[in-house]
């Protein structure tokens, strides 16, 4: 007699070492005994530094008060940071005209979101004025000197607010250098192609210390001696030079990437170069390396705290010269990672942004 | 793009033309300014240091005041530009500041090939050692093989090799930018010895986080005249300077202070009296100023002593005595020549 | 003049136009350069500074922390400028070193199996290169090594090694005569090595046969120059370091300035250099791994012959962009007194001398060289293992 199966017996659920946590754990975390030596050592790892670190920091830490004395547990005090934190924030800017920094970051701020958000309108509008009108309005808000505004003048402005300046002018001025340093190199003339290699390889190939010491050292033998630049400006364009060399390599493999045929079908419609570049190739190319100049960005942004070398006060020099301050030796450790939380925020979250660019825009330019 | 061109080579060839003219003087542009550029250390308590308001004091920031007030007649409009020691030099050559009063040492290199210019010395100083009271060290001739922190680009570092290599004694320079980290790194141990000029040494001591744990040994192993400097080729600027500083030791010597300039401007019948303070004689004509210079300087900053005295001497927590820079006839060595 | 719509007018001409503007550009770099050039030539004798490289033979007359070649205050500012470039050279080769190790070791964690591991390296790449290196160089010495204790409670390792706040002392070798047998015994034993792994792939090439190198590597790098070095009589004797007076004196010392500049170098340059690495694995196309392991060959053989050759055409450009990078980076020595080139030479000796064009176009030309000699191996390197498509 044979005995007909009918129905399919139904599947047998995985055994239970492989769903579940225990499935997972044994994949991740288990599969093999290196893997599991590891695993300990990792979880040993972390058992050491996170809980002491979150205590120090967050659990036993001091957050109020006004002197010394309001410090009195073993973990970490913010107080130090929070009497200083406007010093922090604007260096020796006068506390009456605080509201100037605030109103001219708010509005870059706003255009910036702006220009970034997708459904806004008007974008051309609003990218002509950022890129017209509001560096003069940033002068005088920062400066004054005009509209009733008092002179505010630049050895006072440090802080974080100067690290910005330095980083956003620095970018604004260096991105159309780069443009042009790019084209040259790229371009069919010898004498400008050479001369773009040699500037771009120049300044790609000293440290940046070393140019701030030859804008702040050199630049007065070199220029007339009745001109006079002021420290800020000195160490600006040694910066502004830097940076575009960078951003000049950046926008070249843009221009790289875009097919020949481009070029090729503008010259065919009898486009003069200038005009291939302006409306053809550029506003392609600017737009694939948006995440480039965004890197390049983050790297400027981290670079700036070298000005602390020839003098000039940003976010890490004004947190140093807080150290010195006999009333709170000994905070050091606070300082630095209220500065490094500072950097790591801005620059994990820029470089977030560059990650999610880089794959929105991978799409119509695939070669 | 052609018309673009254009105006760059014009701009370039109109910067090339300017470039060879338009020369002006230090003092013409100070008085236009308004406002006098004085570059002074990043903070050095006695000689110059800003406190919590942004205030800023000492011996040095009262010689800025001496000029400002004899050249604008108000010893308040200045603009002080801290400097660490390597780039004090800088800011001067390139016309960052018009004055440098930061316990500059007066050394013919520094006179002859920087291009600068010395007015005069307002502080007769030596360089000295400071160590910490439990190494149980009596003498300098005691600290060979110690570590040895000191603050770059000054003229200690050379004259410490030297002192060392006399004595046939080796050491370890740990070098550092600002007072501050210097003293620092001392505090915390990075090194035995802090060396630096002596009255440095009394200011850097008050910033140490036990500074009755340290004391300042009695050898003296270099002269240290500190000065106030200039740019070289300003002659008229110079002499302002120079007889800024002669006026405020010879207002001493004739017992002119702060407090009693107006009532002596009344009623002294003192010739010497009545020049300095320009009722007679030059007055401001040769250099330039107007003729109460002098008086200027004394009514709104006071005399050398009553500036030693409140900023580094009795009155001030350094509490250095005169010494060298008592005035000749008191047994230093503080002497300015005649005004007449 | 209706004519000339159809002949081109000169002007109109590309050759002509790009003729034209490329003189434009050398009459307007020139004219920089004379403007430049003039403004220095005034300024310089108008304000009485010295020019000429004359000072590099003049006494220095300061003391330098740290130096690999013999040094003294009577030394010329030349030699200066020698001990800054040792110096920098060897905080430089030191970074690489330390900094291919870390950032290999983190690159391959980031891929690894272990969700864990993979996660640490992440939060570790994610951190440390987000942060400006000069901030992690001021937390290393300022923050964790001035806290070590001074010399008279340093912790020791026996009676051999200490450390303390200023530095860590270690015993020197020091090598007696007849040590270069021993040295060149290692050299000669390298270069056999190598010949025999020319022979050994060769072989393997011609007739599939495998020799395992190792053995043979071991025995003649390591146990042939030991033999030679007992042979000659064990040339070699220690330095102590020993507490006398204020400092320990005696055998080698590696001092704060360097340890906190190195760390901070290698942990930072590491992240870059592990972002190259996973990027290089990842390149590798997955089709590469499981068409080698279809020809069964084992997983470290998979590897090591077919993913890890690959790699290494997208990682050697990055990893050779990420050393130059931390040469340059190192300058940043200067501001916790590490005494390289740019502290002790663009540093002090413009300070003493005042000729600051001389010393910084000394100081750049030493950089540019770098740089320009490492980007001319990466480009030979690029040939070379340029992917011929078949």
């Amino acid at each position: 007699m044979t005995v007909h199966i009918t129905t399919p017996t139904p599947d047998q659920p995985a055994p239970a070492s492989s769903v579940g946590v225990v499935g997972w754990l044994r994949k991740n975390l288990f599969s093999s005994i290196p893997n599991a030596i590891f695993t300990i050592i990792g979880i040993l790892l972390i058992y050491k530094l996170v809980p002491p670190a979150l205590n120090w920091a967050f659990i036993t830490a001091d957050w109020t008060g006004t002197t010394r004395e309001a410090c009195t547990s073993d973990g970490a005090c913010w107080v130090f940071v929070g009497v200083r934190i406007n010093q922090f924030l604007f260096g020796f800017y006068p506390a009456s005209e605080y509201w100037r920094v605030v109103a001219s970051f708010s509005l870059v701020g706003v255009l910036v979101a702006w220009l970034l958000i997708e459904q806004t309108p008007k974008k051309g509008l609003v990218a002509a004025f950022t890129v017209f009108c509001y560096p003069i309005i940033a002068y005088f808000l920062f400066y004054g000197g005009a509209f009733g505004l008092p002179v505010v003048e630049t050895h006072k402005w440090g802080g974080l607010m100067l690290t910005l300046i330095l980083a956003t002018i620095g970018m604004f001025c260096a991105l159309p250098i780069g443009i042009i340093l790019a084209l040259g190199r790229r371009s069919s003339m010898p004498i400008a192609k050479s001369i773009s290699v040699i500037f771009i390889e120049f300044w790609r190939g000293v440290p940046l210390i070393t140019v701030l010491f030859m804008s702040s050292v050199m630049l007065p033998i070199f220029m007339p001696e009745t001109w006079h630049f002021d420290k800020l400006l000195r160490a600006l364009i040694g910066i502004v030079f830097f940076q575009s060399a960078y951003m000049a390599e950046v926008v070249r493999g843009g221009l790289q990437a875009i097919p020949r045929g481009q070029y090729e079908a503008a010259e065919a419609l009898g486009l003069s170069y200038w005009k291939t570049m302006t409306f053809i190739i550029l506003p392609q190319a600017l737009k694939l390396v948006i995440p480039g100049i965004v890197n390049t960005f983050i790297a400027l942004f981290k670079d700036t705290t070298l000005v602390l070398i020839i003098g000039l006060f940003d976010l890490l020099a004004v947190v140093q010269a807080a150290f010195a301050d006999p009333e709170w030796l000994g905070y050091s450790v606070e300082g630095y990672v209220f500065v490094a939380s500072v950097y790591w925020v801005s620059c994990f979250s820029m470089s977030r942004y560059s990650q999610h660019l880089e794959k929105k825009l991978h799409t119509g330019h695939a070669r | 793009m052609r018309k673009i061109t254009w105006a760059l080579v014009a701009t370039v060839v109109t910067l090339v033309l300017t470039a060879g003219f338009a020369q002006s003087s230090t003092k013409e542009e100070v008085q236009k300014r308004g406002v006098l550029n004085c570059g002074v250390s990043t903070g050095l308590p006695g000689f110059s240091i800003a406190d919590a308001k942004g205030v800023w004091a000492g011996i040095d920031v009262d010689g800025c005041k001496a000029v400002a007030a004899a050249t604008l007649g108000d010893a308040t409009k200045i603009k002080y530009v801290p400097l660490n020691a390597k780039e004090r030099f800088t800011a001067l050559q390139s016309g960052e500041i018009d004055l440098l009063v930061r316990g500059t040492t007066w050394t013919l290199t520094r006179d002859s090939s920087l291009g600068l210019n010395f007015a005069g010395v307002n502080y007769y100083d030596g360089q000295g050692f400071m160590v910490s009271k439990k190494l149980g060290v009596k003498s300098a001739l005691e600290l060979d093989g110690a570590a040895v922190c000191i603050q770059s680009g000054t003229t200690s570092e050379m004259n410490l090799a030297d002192y060392f290599k006399e004595k046939k004694m080796t050491y370890k320079a740990v070098v550092f930018d600002t007072h501050d980290a210097t003293a620092a790194a001392f505090d915390k141990g990075r090194c035995d010895v802090l060396t630096s000029d002596q009255s440095q040494l009394y200011g850097l001591r008050t910033h140490l986080s036990k500074p009755e744990d340290a004391i300042v040994l009695p050898e003296v192993i270099s002269k240290e005249p500190l000065g106030p400097v200039v740019r070289q080729g300003d002659d008229a600027w110079l002499n302002i300077v120079k007889w800024t500083f002669n006026a405020m030791i010879e207002a001493e010597e004739l017992g002119l202070t702060s407090a009693n300039a107006d009532d002596m401007k009344a009623n002294s019948k003192s010739p010497a009296v009545r020049r300095i303070l320009g009722l007679e004689g030059i007055g401001g004509k040769g250099l330039g100023l107007k003729d109460d210079w002098s008086y200027q300087v004394i009514k709104q900053v006071g005399n050398y002593g009553e500036v030693f005295k409140r900023n580094v001497g009795a009155d001030s927590p350094l509490k250095i005595e005169r010494g060298l820079n008592a005035l000749w006839s008191k047994g230093g060595i503080m002497y300015a020549p005649p005004l007449r | 003049m209706s004519n000339t719509s159809k002949k081109q007018r000169w002007w109109n001409n590309a050759q002509y136009r790009s003729l034209f503007f490329q003189v434009l550009l050398v009459a307007m770099v020139a004219g920089f350069f004379w403007f430049i050039g003039s403004n220095t030539l005034h300024n310089l004798e108008k304000r009485g500074i010295a020019t000429g490289f004359g000072f590099l033979s003049q006494k220095s007359g300061f003391g330098i922390l740290q130096s690999l070649i013999p040094f003294s205050e009577a030394d010329s500012f030349g030699r200066v400028f020698l001990v800054g470039l040792v110096n920098t050279l060897l905080v430089s080769v030191l970074g690489v070193i330390f900094a291919t190790i870390i950032g290999f070791t983190m690159g391959v964690a980031r891929l690894s199996n272990n969700w864990l591991i993979a996660k640490i390296a992440t939060v570790y790449v994610e951190t440390f290169r987000n942060i400006p290196l000069l901030l992690q160089i001021f937390f290393w010495y300022f923050a964790v090594l001035r806290t070590l204790p001074g010399p008279k409670q340093s912790w020791a390792a026996g009676e051999i090694a200490f450390l303390n706040i200023r530095g860590l002392y270690l015993p020197q070798p020091i090598f007696g005569d007849g040590f270069g047998y021993v040295t060149l015994a290692f050299v000669l034993a390298i270069i056999v090595t190598f010949i025999i792994n020319r022979w050994a792939n060769k072989r393997q090439q011609d007739t599939g046969q495998q020799f395992n190198i190792w053995g043979v590597a071991f025995g003649l790098i390591i146990i042939v120059p030991a033999l030679v070095f007992f042979a000659v009589g064990a040339p070699l004797t220690w330095d102590m370091p020993a507490l006398r007076g204020f400092n320990f004196q005696g055998g080698m010392t590696i001092i704060p300035e360097l340890t906190a500049l190195l760390t901070a170098l290698s942990i930072y340059t590491a992240t870059f250099i592990a972002e190259a690495v996973r990027s290089g694995i990842l390149a590798v196309n997955s089709g590469q791994t499981e068409a080698a392991s279809a020809l069964g060959l084992h997983r470290s053989k998979v590897l090591k012959l077919v993913v890890i050759p690959q790699a290494l055409r997208v990682i050697i450009p990055q990893l050779t962009s990420q050393y130059l990078n931390l040469v340059k980076n190192s300058s940043l020595a200067t501001a916790i007194g590490y005494p390289d080139l740019v502290a002790v030479f663009a540093g002090t000796t413009l300070n003493q001398t005042g000729q600051a064009i001389e010393i910084i176009a000394m100081t750049m030309g030493v950089y540019l060289f770098i740089s320009l000699t490492i980007s001319a191996f990466m480009n030979w390197y690029n040939n070379k293992t340029m992917m011929v498509e078949r």
